[in-house]
């Protein structure tokens, strides 16, 4: 009898270690996930802060570029750069033929002719000297210059030629080929090639479509906030008001592209693309967002505060306005800048109201077309290049460092400026 | 030249609200009492001076574009064109009086677009003068109040008591708005298709319907088998069924082991290095499924001798799944908490082991509270996304193994929506129908979800 008691309490001591165990490694494995996930992305973006440059040498051949004894600035700004840019290639090998000549040129980014003219347009002494130029690999060889190119597999297969790589390689151990910072990334506009594309114009439209997204979502939320905490009446009204920005809060995103798509561009004709409409359908999106999170630190100013002004002959909106608002900003903004944070790294709507067009051009305000810095990690994700895998990597990089920035920012001003009332 | 109006406008808004204030100190000085404090009588010239101004913009807003159509066209009324000829016309002369048409000019419309010209410099000028004496008029009648003296602080308090009325109402008119963009499209697109075909039908190829002519009419019978949208039904739950098989076991468990048996330092490193799952955005889980999740498990199973697709219904509802957990583990963390003391109290007392106290008390006594933090996480999970688009297939396919691909009503969405959109095409108009689907099912589970917690909720407050 006794034997069996202890044998039972045994079982029950064993079955409390399970489960507590079950717990623990439920714990352990989400933040696993979340270990492999951060390693994963920063592994394979870390390289794209690098680009890789051909250090090729350069005759600038008079008589090549079309150029007379004393060319103006002029003269070098419409000289014919092709040829000498081709002609340096080119020298890379004396003995190749025309389809390796071809292929010598494709080692590099078509936007070589444009580096080979700004050198010289940087000194214009240069003609008829050679000088060694720093050119862009193509995207393939500043993949296989990083090492995430699989060299072994059949030619055919891969888009460097064995004829490429021989002479890269010869550059390689020349020390003639370079790795450096990688500043066009974050100054070009988006590209059909990938070592020139850039996340800049992606970054000034999500900049915008936050800005138009914080100018109309805060004054509204935070004036709805307000009514609803301070003057509302409680009756079916409000409670109805209050249902819908409870559902508003969980209704999916895609949902509101469909808003923005079937509202602002087919009944408002605002313009396709741009951040202003973009920015219109976060605010719709943050708007639950922010109200909620006004209304909580609108109900933590204590009473006491508003009794106070009450009885020093404030009115009710001088109370509010002058007294609850101000001690409940704190929060409101620590909220704000949340729901911004969350309006930042959504995709789906915007890829509705079609900010998912191909733009070449950095957007100058909130009615130009521009992509976003979530749509611009889609757009990439579904390219087939190898080049862009990186790309992707670096920019939800970008993207996070954002993320965490804002939410960092949230944090402090929370703990910074809110009053403890005990 | 709007911008200038309302520079203008803003800056008399300023000086009434400064002659406002002088008035009351003039008042004052003449041993009067006032009947509030000085800068209400500011506040109340300016208002006064902003509502007719923005009244007024608002009319031409809405009306001026209909009239100077109207006026253009009634030239050209009995000439037997057609509306939509009619509406091209105008639209041609209107983009040719801005310099922006390149077609072949008529003298139709190059007469119609100088007439366009001159009527809006007519529009402008006559806006600009009805909005300053529109002003000017409501400003001196406002002075005149205030120079004897009459209240200004109720009406001011009651203007912004209005206000922030009107800006409550923005919740209801966004859910208005989505209501209204997602009903006309839809009754449209049912109108085609009957609404059995949707709900019943097994086969969904909206690609079919886009290789019809489009001076064609529309010809109903040819969309029979195209629109059926069970397959895309059914990948939707089963995505999200995956999705919960991973999120509920690993939420649920961190949730009660932070609520019961984490220690204060613990928790205090693990809860929000979990919530960070929640905060990272939906298209980098996408991209993670779809280079790093597809590719593994297509490996996985292919060295098990299983033919798995490359984007697998497993991939993205794991992911999916992962995304969830932080929702799911927050809120029963949250509920199991809110569990009273006394509970507890009272099975140790019994003799009962913690885990034992927690599976006979604890958690039949938060169910609804789980249960309601499940719910929101199924509707996050049929709601999502990117992670489909990017993880998942998009070709519609019936399928329960999880190792094929399949589609979700929301990748449908984007993949029939992305690009250019004809609108009154049936094909854009399933993407709405899908929505409203989306819209009506996400809706019912939040609503009964936060029926139950906030149940949950009172029941022990």
């Amino acid at each position: 009898m006794n034997k069996n008691k202890e044998q039972l309490l045994n079982k029950r001591y064993k079955a409390e270690q399970r489960f507590r165990l079950y717990g623990l490694s439920a714990i352990f494995m989400a933040l696993l996930f979340l270990t492999i996930f951060i390693f994963k992305i920063f592994s394979t973006g870390y390289s794209a802060f690098q680009k890789t440059w051909l250090i090729v040498q350069v005759t600038f051949d008079a008589e090549l570029m079309m150029l007379d004894q004393n060319p103006s600035k002029e003269d070098l700004q419409d000289a014919d750069y092709y040829d000498i840019a081709l002609k340096s290639m080119a020298d890379l090998d004396p003995n190749a033929n025309e389809d390796q000549e071809n292929e010598l040129k494709r080692m590099v980014s078509y936007f070589f002719e444009k580096e080979i003219k700004n050198e010289l347009l940087n000194d214009p002494n240069l003609i008829g000297k050679t000088k060694e130029v720093y050119l862009t690999a193509s995207d393939d060889l500043d993949q296989v210059f990083k090492g995430n190119y699989p060299r072994d597999l059949p030619e055919d297969q891969r888009r460097v030629s064995d004829y490429q790589l021989k002479i890269f390689d010869q550059l390689v151990a020349n020390g003639k080929v370079e790795s450096k910072f990688n500043i066009s990334f974050f100054t070009n506009a988006d590209s059909r090639e990938a070592e020139l594309a850039g996340i800049a114009s992606s970054f000034m439209g999500s900049i915008f479509s936050i800005l138009v997204c914080l100018m109309i979502a805060f004054p509204v939320a935070v004036l709805a906030a307000i009514y609803l905490e301070e003057f509302a009446p409680k009756n079916r009204f409000t409670d109805f008001i209050e249902v819908n920005i409870n559902n508003l809060a969980a209704v999916p995103s895609i949902v509101f592209g469909l808003l923005g798509l079937g509202v602002l561009l087919a009944i408002f004709h605002l313009p396709r693309s741009t951040p202003l409409v973009g920015g219109i359908t976060l605010s719709l999106m943050t708007l639950p967002t922010i109200i909620i999170a006004a209304r909580a630190s609108l109900k933590a100013v204590p009473p006491s505060i508003r009794e106070a002004a009450l009885a020093m002959g404030a009115s009710r909106m001088q109370t509010t306005m002058h007294h609850t608002v101000p001690l409940s900003m704190p929060g409101t903004l620590s909220g704000t800048i949340i729901g911004l944070a969350q309006a930042l790294g959504e995709t789906a709507p915007l890829i509705l109201i079609g900010m998912v067009a191909f733009v070449n051009t950095i957007p100058g305000s909130p009615m130009d077309p521009a992509a976003s810095l979530p749509v611009q990690i889609y757009i990439w994700a579904e390219s087939a290049e190898r080049g862009f895998v990186e790309k992707v990597s670096a920019c939800i990089m970008v993207l996070l460092g954002f993320l965490i920035i804002m939410n960092l920012f949230a944090q402090i001003i929370r703990h910074k400026f809110e009053k403890k009332w005990s | 030249m709007n911008l200038i109006l309302f520079t203008f406008i803003v800056l008399l808004g300023f000086t009434s609200y400064y002659f406002g204030r002088k008035k009351a100190y003039t008042i004052q000085s003449t041993k009067k009492r006032l009947t509030a404090l000085p800068q209400f009588y500011g506040y109340y010239l300016a208002i006064w001076c902003a509502i007719p101004a923005f009244i007024i913009f608002s009319l031409w807003a809405i009306f001026e574009p209909t009239i100077v159509k109207l006026l253009i066209l009634s030239d050209y009324s009995n000439q037997g064109y057609l509306d939509d000829e009619l509406n091209l016309l105008y639209e041609k002369s209107k983009a040719l009086s801005r310099g922006q048409f390149t077609g072949e000019i008529t003298p139709f419309i190059e007469a119609s677009a100088e007439k366009y010209l001159s009527l809006r410099s007519i529009a402008q000028s006559s806006k600009v003068v009805i909005v300053l004496s529109a002003i000017i008029a409501s400003v001196a009648y406002a002075y005149k109040r205030i120079s004897s003296n009459s209240r200004t602080r109720e009406p001011v308090e009651k203007f912004l008591n209005a206000v922030l009325f009107t800006a409550s109402l923005a919740a209801i008119l966004t859910t208005v708005g989505i209501v209204f963009s997602l009903i006309f499209q839809t009754i449209d697109f049912f109108k085609v298709i009957p609404l059995f075909d949707f709900v019943f039908g097994t086969h969904w190829y909206p690609a079919k319907a886009f290789v019809r002519d489009s001076s064609e009419a529309l010809d109903p019978t040819m969309y029979s088998d195209t629109f059926g949208a069970v397959p895309i039904f059914a990948g939707t739950f089963f995505i999200a069924f995956i999705a919960m098989c991973v999120a509920i076991p690993i939420g649920l468990m961190s949730g009660i082991y932070l609520a019961e048996y984490a220690s204060t330092k613990v928790r205090q490193y693990a809860k929000p290095l979990i919530e960070i799952l929640a905060g990272i955005p939906t298209v980098v889980y996408g991209f993670f499924a779809a280079l790093t999740v597809g590719p593994f498990l297509k490996e996985l199973g292919t060295s098990m001798g299983l033919e798995v697709s490359a984007e697998s219904a497993l991939a993205a509802g794991g992911v999916m799944g992962i995304m969830i957990i932080p929702f799911i583990s927050s809120l029963s963390d949250d509920v199991i908490t809110s569990v009273p003391q006394s509970l507890r109290d009272g099975s140790y007392a019994m003799g009962a082991t913690k885990s034992e106290t927690i599976k006979r008390v604890i958690f039949p006594a938060a169910l609804p509270g789980i249960v309601g933090s499940i719910l929101l996480g199924v509707s996050r999970a049929i709601g999502e996304t990117m992670i489909v688009v990017m993880a998942s297939g998009l070709a519609a396919n019936l399928t329960l193994n999880p190792l094929e691909s399949t589609s979700t009503i929301t990748a449908q969405i984007v993949v029939i929506l992305i690009g250019d959109q004809a609108f009154g095409d049936p094909k854009t108009q399933a993407a709405f129908a899908l929505g409203m689907s989306l819209f009506l099912v996400t809706l019912c589970l939040n609503i009964v979800a936060l029926r139950v917690v906030k149940k949950y909720r009172e029941k022990y407050e």
